[in-house]
C-alpha cells in the first residue's frame, strides 16, 4: 500500500516529532510511506477567512505531490476535513476528486483502514483527551455530545490499547478549544478564554498531559499552559501511540 | 460612524471574566438540560429530519401555503396584511392603533417587532408600550435590546434586576429574591392586561390547513394579552407557515425540549377566530424573506424555530453575550440571518464562530448552520466586505503556500526570528502572543529532518 503522508504546514514547521511519529506509525503497520516534498498547505487559512477563491494555487500545488498514491495520510483532522470537503482542481479534476475521497486523518486511517488491534505503547501518564470539532464533528472520529446516538471513539479505541495509560473524564467532553484559524487572533479575547476554560478542566481532572488529534488545538492550549506555568503538557496522539515517549 | 464589531464588544464583555463564566456556566446548564430531555427520546434524530423535511417542503411551496393560510384565516373571520418591509409593518400596526383610538399596547414575545424596531417607531408615534414577558420587560426597563431570543434578559444577574426593580416598581432595595420579584412583575403587568385595549403577539406557528396560528409561552402571558384586548395584532414572519396541523406535533415535541429542555411550553395556544366584539390582525411579513429564499445556500435558514438551542451551545455565544452581536437575533443563527438584512453592518457576524459545528447538531430542524457560516465568509469577502489589510495578507498567504520554494523560505524564516529574534513576534502587536506563548521553535522542520534522514526524498 503506497501512502503518502501529508504533514500539514505548522506540524511541519513547529510540531516536527509528530509527523515522525506518524510516519514511524504507518511504517509499522506495513505501509510504504513516502513524503512529497514540494507539499505546502491545504489552503485552509485563506478558505475560512473568506478567501477560498484564492487557494486555486495551493490547491494545485496539493494534487501535483499527492497524485498517485493509494492514500494521502495526515496528523491532522481540520486539514484532512477542509480537503475531503473543499480540494478541487480544474487542470486535473479527476486527480483531485480521488486525492479528495483517500485523504485519512491518521487515527482513523489506523482504524478504518489499517484495522489496528494491537499497539506496542506504554504511556505512564494522566491523560485528557481534546476532540477537535473537525476531527469529531466534521469527520466523526467520535460520537458528539449532541446527537442522540450511540456512543463511539476511534481516537480512545487506539489510545485504550496503550499500556498504563490513564485517561480521565472531562466535564465538558466535546467543546471547542476556541483556536478556529484566523479566529484565534482575530477574536482574540473569546479565543483565549475558551482556551483557558478548556484547558482548565483537563486540569481540574488532574492530567499530566492533553492530546488530541488537532496540533492546532494543541498549540493554542499549549500556550495558555506555558502563558499560566503549568506543569500539563500537550502531546499528539501519534507519538503515544508510536512510543516516541517513554 | 462604525458600529463596533463583534470582537470588540466581545473584548469588552470578557473585561470581566467572572461574569463570562457566569454567563457560559448558566447557557451551558441549560444546553445540558435539553440534552438529557432530548437524549429521552429514542426517536429524536427522526423527529428533527422530519421537522426539517417538512420545513424544507414548505419553503418550496411558501407562495401556494401562504395563499392557502390567508384563505382559510379569512374565512375565520381573522383580518390578513401583507408587509413587504420593517416600515410597512410597523405602519400597518400604528395605522390599526389610530383606527381605533388606542395608544397603549401591551406586547409579548416578538422577535420579529425586534427585528423592524417596532417598540422605537411606536413610541415616536406616541404610543405607549409594554412587553409582557418578564425577561422582555426586565430589558425593556433597563433600555436594552434583548440579549437571547428565548431568555431575553439572561445577561442579567438577578441582583441586577432586583436593583432594576427597586427603581422602576418600587420593590425593596437589595431584595434579589426571584419570587418577590416575580410578584412585584405580576402586580405591575396584571394591571397593565387589564387597561390594554389592545394586544400584540409574536406567532411560532401558523398552520395553512385551518388558518389558525399557535403561540407558545411559560407564562400565559400572550393568552392574557390577547384575551384581554379588543384588538389581537399578530405579527409573524411569512416563513412560520407549516402546512398541517398534525405537522405541529413534530414541531412542538422539538420546540421545548431544544429551548429550555422542557417537555412543552407551559401554554401552547391556538387562536383560530375572533371572539364576537372583537378581532384578530395577523401581519405576514417579508423584510428580506424572500430576498434569503432566493440564496440557494443560505435558503434553509427561513427553516428557524427560534428556539435558541444554537445559542445556548455555542461556546463563542455563551463567552461574548448576545449584544455581541448587535442584531436582534444574536448567535450563530442570527449571524447567519443578519447578513441577508444588511452585508455592511453585518459582515463581522459570520466571522465570530470557529465552525466547530456544535450549533448545526442540536438544531432541531438541521440547519447546517456553521457551512452557511463558512459560505458567508466567502460571499461577504467577494463583496468587498473585508478589511483591505485582510485581503493583502490572504494574498500573499495565498501566494506563499501555493509556491514549495517560497513556503520553504518563509518556514524557515518564521523560525529563525521566533528562535533568534523573538522579540519581533512576542510583543503586543501580535494577538496570539498577548495572552499565549508561541510555540518553541524545533531543531527543523519535518521537510529538513525527513530530506536527513530518509532517501527517498
Amino acid at each position: 500500500m503506497r501512502v503518502a503522508l501529508f504533514v500539514p504546514c505548522y506540524v511541519d514547521q513547529f510540531y516536527p516529532q509528530a509527523a515522525i511519529a506518524s510516519l514511524e506509525l504507518l511504517e509499522k503497520y506495513g505501509c510504504e510511506v513516502h513524503y512529497p516534498k514540494n507539499q505546502t498547505c491545504c489552503g485552509q487559512p485563506m478558505a475560512n477567512s473568506g478567501f477560498e477563491h484564492l487557494s486555486g494555487g495551493c490547491n494545485h500545488n496539493f494534487v501535483k505531490n499527492f497524485v498517485g498514491y493509494d492514500y494521502i495520510v495526515a496528523p491532522s483532522g481540520s486539514c484532512v476535513l477542509h480537503i475531503n470537503e473543499h480540494l478541487h482542481d480544474d487542470e486535473f479534476p479527476a486527480e483531485a476528486k480521488y486525492i479528495r475521497e483517500h485523504t485519512y486523518e491518521l487515527i482513523s486511517f489506523l482504524t478504518d483502514i489499517l484495522k489496528v488491534k494491537n499497539l506496542e505503547a506504554s504511556f505512564p501518564y494522566k491523560v485528557g483527551m481534546h476532540q477537535s470539532c473537525h476531527g469529531q464533528r466534521g469527520l466523526k472520529l467520535a460520537q458528539m455530545s449532541e446527537l442522540n446516538a450511540p456512543a463511539f471513539s476511534k481516537p480512545m479505541d487506539l489510545l485504550n490499547m496503550v499500556k498504563d495509560i490513564e485517561m480521565v473524564e472531562l466535564d465538558r467532553k466535546d467543546e471547542c478549544c476556541g483556536f478556529g484559524g484566523t479566529f484565534c487572533v482575530a477574536e482574540e479575547a473569546v479565543s483565549v478564554k475558551m482556551g483557558k476554560d478548556r484547558v482548565a478542566d483537563h486540569i481540574k481532572q488532574g492530567v499530566d498531559y492533553i492530546t488530541g488529534v488537532d496540533l492546532s488545538c494543541l498549540m493554542h492550549m499549549e500556550g495558555i499552559l506555558k502563558r499560566q506555568n503549568s506543569k500539563v503538557k500537550v502531546i499528539h496522539i501519534a507519538e503515544i501511540l508510536n512510543g516516541s515517549i517513554k | 460612524m462604525k458600529v463596533a464589531d463583534h470582537a470588540q464588544r466581545a473584548d469588552i464583555f470578557n473585561q470581566d471574566e467572572k461574569r463570562v463564566d457566569w454567563h457560559d456556566e448558566t447557557l451551558w446548564w441549560i444546553r445540558q438540560k435539553r440534552d438529557k430531555i432530548a437524549h429521552q427520546i429514542p426517536q429524536w434524530e427522526e423527529l428533527r429530519e422530519a421537522a426539517s423535511s417538512i420545513k424544507a417542503h414548505t419553503l418550496s411551496n411558501l407562495h401556494n401555503y401562504l395563499i392557502e393560510f390567508e384563505k382559510h384565516a379569512e374565512q375565520n373571520g381573522i383580518k390578513i396584511h401583507w408587509a413587504a418591509d420593517a416600515k410597512e409593518h410597523n405602519q400597518i400596526v400604528h395605522q390599526l392603533l389610530q383606527k381605533n383610538n388606542i395608544n397603549q399596547l401591551v406586547k409579548s414575545k416578538s422577535m420579529l417587532t425586534e427585528e423592524c424596531h417596532l417598540n422605537e417607531y411606536l413610541q415616536e408615534q406616541g404610543i405607549d408600550v409594554i412587553d409582557s414577558d418578564l425577561g422582555e420587560r426586565i430589558v425593556q426597563l433597563a433600555k436594552e435590546p434583548p440579549s437571547h431570543i428565548v431568555l431575553p434578559c439572561i445577561h442579567k444577574t438577578k441582583e441586577e434586576i432586583g436593583e432594576l426593580f427597586h427603581e422602576h416598581l418600587g420593590t425593596p432595595k437589595g431584595n434579589s429574591d426571584p419570587q418577590l420579584l416575580t410578584e412585584a412583575a405580576r402586580i405591575h403587568l396584571r394591571d397593565t392586561f387589564l387597561t390594554r385595549k389592545a394586544a400584540l403577539t409574536g406567532v411560532n406557528f401558523a398552520i395553512a390547513e385551518t388558518g389558525e396560528i399557535v403561540i407558545c409561552t411559560n407564562e400565559g402571558n400572550a393568552d392574557m394579552g390577547a384575551h384581554l384586548a379588543d384588538i389581537h395584532i399578530a405579527s409573524m414572519g411569512i416563513e412560520k407557515i407549516i402546512p398541517k396541523r398534525e405537522h405541529l406535533a413534530v414541531f412542538l415535541r422539538l420546540l421545548a425540549r431544544s429551548a429550555t429542555g422542557q417537555p412543552i411550553t407551559t401554554y401552547s395556544s391556538h387562536f383560530s377566530k375572533p371572539r364576537a366584539g372583537t378581532e384578530i390582525h395577523i401581519i405576514l411579513v417579508d423584510n428580506g424573506r424572500t430576498r434569503q429564499l432566493g440564496r440557494e445556500d443560505f435558503r434553509s435558514s427561513l427553516k428557524c424555530i427560534r428556539c435558541g438551542a444554537c445559542m445556548n451551545t455555542c461556546p463563542v455565544y455563551r463567552r461574548s453575550g448576545g449584544h455581541s452581536y448587535h442584531n436582534a437575533v444574536a448567535g450563530p443563527i442570527g449571524s447567519i440571518l443578519a447578513p441577508n438584512l444588511d452585508m455592511k453592518d453585518f459582515a463581522d457576524l459570520p466571522f465570530a464562530s470557529t465552525l466547530c459545528g456544535s450549533c448545526t447538531n442540536v438544531c432541531p430542524v438541521k440547519i447546517d448552520i456553521h457551512e452557511q457560516l463558512y459560505k458567508w465568509r466567502q460571499v461577504l469577502v467577494k463583496e468587498g466586505h473585508v478589511d483591505p489589510k485582510k485581503a493583502i495578507a490572504m494574498q500573499v498567504m495565498a501566494k506563499t503556500l501555493a509556491s514549495p520554494t517560497l513556503y520553504h523560505l518563509a518556514g524557515k524564516a518564521a523560525r529563525i526570528t521566533l528562535k533568534y529574534a523573538p522579540f519581533v513576534v512576542n510583543n503586543k502587536f501580535n494577538a496570539w502572543y498577548l495572552q499565549r506563548e508561541m510555540p518553541e521553535v524545533p531543531k527543523s522542520s519535518f521537510g529538513e529532518w525527513y530530506q536527513q534522514n530518509r532517501k527517498d526524498s
